[in-house]
């Protein structure tokens, strides 16, 4: 009896010991799970699968990067010598043009002549670009000069500006605005609701008496207890038209209104965090700047603000994170233009309101997919430094003790 | 400016801030509260959404939270538990409880709607769950467990050391303690735990935007590989997809209404908790 008691403990035991290992477990499986279905992005062709662009033989350019590409078949770009070829306009085909010059009988049985004819109409024309499927290439490939498509490359990704993952013949994967959107964006709302917050802070933690206190705290609680989508439902109908509406704007939906929203969710983290390290400060510290002379608001600012520094930093840290991981209440007000943002008043698009966008729409495993998992890693990195860096700064701050 | 002018300037803005606070939480839940009162009735808390979403009520999508919550919590909560108690009982404070500290404030870090990724990827298609409610419960359930082991931990903390010891001294084994003194004590905690959780949890809509949230559904999932509606992702369709976003507006207003009531009566049960329960073992 005794014996198997013993044995249910130690069953009972080790399976603490697992669940106690369970949160490593979890960021672990995430780090897997996000590297293995994103990186792969990096070894597929940066052209369409499937397809290929083919030029005439003679034709001296030898590659082409993903923007060129896009830019020639936008009509951005109409002249071969601005990709360094020869100085002559650039012609645009894609296979369904060949059905305006030959008729489907001509095209023979089940298109068995459309390679031939492809090839043939490559050959006349010595500026042609023309967009094919790889199985309607002829054979013979004397007549044309088939484009390497290359893989698309990390630089590519990083450094690109533009955000076209649907752009047909290559897809732009460049994520620079939409990091540059979630930190525009997550920028403006902490620089709104770190004098709130703070200041609110110093209000319960040096001012307010015990009955005001226990209203606030509950209530700042109350605040970061409402569903993000919530807010962002509250911002699109009232923040987003107040904004339009005042400032003459053209569309409401904009990286202000985002800012504003964000601000008021990240407020109560700024505020528990930079509170918790005020009171942290000593008796004796107060007592002492009091006996010296000092009144309470220089106390306040010259003892109790500088010494709980480290706090606060960290509740700025922390804020900032809550702000940048924040999914819903960013997607439904800022208007989602995937643009590098120049002023506050402009839509942006952020990390996370791209992913929720876009990953329904995406086929399993494409290109697209892969790269809305490495946005996933890219905002998982920076939310890590930020967690990494606010635990370290916290800790400075109880050693300073 | 002599130094007691500048105290009140000072302080003066200091009480308006901490006003203007509360003014903004009142302004949101006053305008939510107004705006959606109107809609709601038994009949919008009951029915089906009929006419492409413009009309009718939520239950689909109420029951459908529900079961999220309940999954979610199935298995976050014995987890999240057992967690803490290994952590505050057993691993003692070495660099093994530091480790495992900070990689549970890293995830709790982790936006949500990388859960909502990394459910995807695993639970959805390398498991082949499919877009059902076990998905998105234990995507919920992970981005829960810090939380549930952070207050449980608290809960276990503010027992005194003292019990255990008088425990173990009369010859009850560790597991005993825990499971007959410690456990009973932090009960009313480790509930109010549990309880921001749940509201936590019915909130959330990045993590079941991928793993488990349906557009509309004419029925009630009948099990765990069901897809559901879901209030939050409803709220969020109907304002930003739906088939007549005029038209469906009120029922907008009456889905957040629900949504905060939901966070809000659960948060006042866990302060109750808290005072009535919570003290006590602090006075003991």
């Amino acid at each position: 009896m005794k014996r198997l008691r013993r044995i249910f403990e130690r069953i009972v035991e080790a399976m603490l010991t697992l669940s106690g290992s369970i949160t490593t477990l979890a960021i672990l499986l995430i780090i897997i799970f996000l590297f293995k279905e994103g990186l792969g992005l990096f070894s597929n062709p940066a052209v369409e699968k499937g397809y290929a662009l083919c030029v005439h033989p003679t034709n001296p350019i030898e590659k082409l990067n993903p923007q060129q590409i896009k830019h020639i078949f936008d009509s951005e770009i109409t002249n071969w010598k601005e990709v360094d070829g020869r100085d002559e306009e650039i012609m645009i085909f894609r296979l369904d043009e060949i059905f305006s010059i030959y008729s489907d009988e001509e095209l023979g049985d089940d298109y068995a002549l459309l390679p031939q004819k492809l090839g043939e109409i490559i050959a006349e024309n010595p500026n042609i670009i023309a967009f094919l499927p790889e199985k309607y290439l002829p054979e013979d490939r004397s007549s044309m000069k088939v484009l390497p498509s290359g893989t698309i490359n990390i630089a590519d990704f990083f450094g690109g500006q533009e955000w076209q993952p649907t752009a047909t013949p290559a897809p732009q994967y460049g994520a620079l605005p939409l990091v540059l959107g979630t930190l525009w964006v997550s920028l403006f709302a902490i620089l709104i609701a770190l004098p709130l917050g703070l200041g609110v802070a110093v209000y319960l933690s040096e001012l307010a008496d015990e009955h005001t206190r226990k209203i606030l705290k509950p209530t700042i609680e109350l605040l970061a207890g409402i569903p993000s989508v919530v807010y962002g439902f509250f911002g699109l109908v009232v923040v987003v038209p107040f904004i339009q509406k005042t400032l003459q704007l053209p569309v409401g939906e904009t990286a202000f209104a985002g800012s504003l929203i964000l601000a008021v969710m990240a407020l109560p983290t700024i505020i528990t965090v930079a509170e918790d390290a005020m009171r942290n400060t000593p008796r004796t510290m107060r007592e002492a700047s009091l006996a010296l002379g000092a009144t309470p608001w220089q106390t306040i600012y010259k003892v109790i603000l500088p010494y709980s520094s480290s706090g606060i930093v960290a509740a700025v840290v922390l804020g900032i994170g809550r702000a940048i991981g924040e999914t819903m209440a960013v997607l439904m007000v800022t208007g989602n233009a995937a643009v590098i943002p120049h002023s506050l008043f402009e839509s942006v698009r952020t990390i996370p309101a791209t992913i929720a966008a876009e990953l329904g729409e995406t086929p399993t495993g494409g290109t697209h997919y892969q790269a809305l998992f490495l946005l996933g890693i890219i905002l998982f990195i920076m939310t890590m430094i930020i967690s990494l860096s606010a635990e370290f700064i916290s800790k400075r701050q109880q050693k300073g003790i | 400016m002599n130094k007691k002018t500048t105290q009140k300037i000072a302080f003066f803005t200091f009480r308006v801030l901490g006003l203007l606070v509360v003014a903004i939480l009142l302004g949101i839940l006053g305008f939510i509260v107004y705006n959606g009162i109107g809609v709601i009735s038994w009949e919008f808390l009951t029915s089906a959404p009929t006419e492409g979403m413009t009309s009718g009520g939520i239950f689909p999508a109420i029951v459908g939270t529900l079961w999220l919550v309940a999954g979610s919590m199935a298995f976050a909560f014995p987890f999240g538990v057992m967690s803490a108690i290994y952590m505050n009982e057993y691993a003692g404070n070495g660099w093994i409880v530091k480790f495992i500290r900070v990689m549970t404030n890293n995830l709790s870090g982790i936006p949500s709607i990388v859960f909502g990724l990394f459910g995807m990827a695993l639970f959805v298609n390398t498991l082949k769950f499919g877009d059902s409610i076990l998905a998105g419960s234990l995507t919920l359930g992970l981005l829960i467990l810090p939380l549930i082991i952070r207050t449980t931990e608290e809960a276990l903390k503010a027992i005194p050391d003292s019990y255990r010891t008088g425990s173990l001294a009369l010859g009850a084994s560790k597991l005993q303690t825990i499971r007959r003194v410690v456990l009973p004590m932090a009960f009313p905690n480790i509930i109010t735990g549990l309880i921001l959780a749940i509201g936590r949890v019915s909130g959330e809509t990045a993590p079941i935007l991928f793993t488990v949230a349906a557009y509309f559904l004419p029925k009630l999932p009948t099990g765990i590989f069901d897809q559901v509606m879901a209030l939050p992702y409803h709220l969020y369709v109907i304002v930003t997809s739906g088939t007549d976003i005029e038209a469906s507006r009120p029922i907008a207003y009456g889905t957040a209404l629900v949504l905060i009531a939901i966070v809000l009566i659960l948060n006042l049960i866990a302060s109750f908790l808290r005072r009535n329960f919570g003290k006590k073992i602090k006075t003991n």
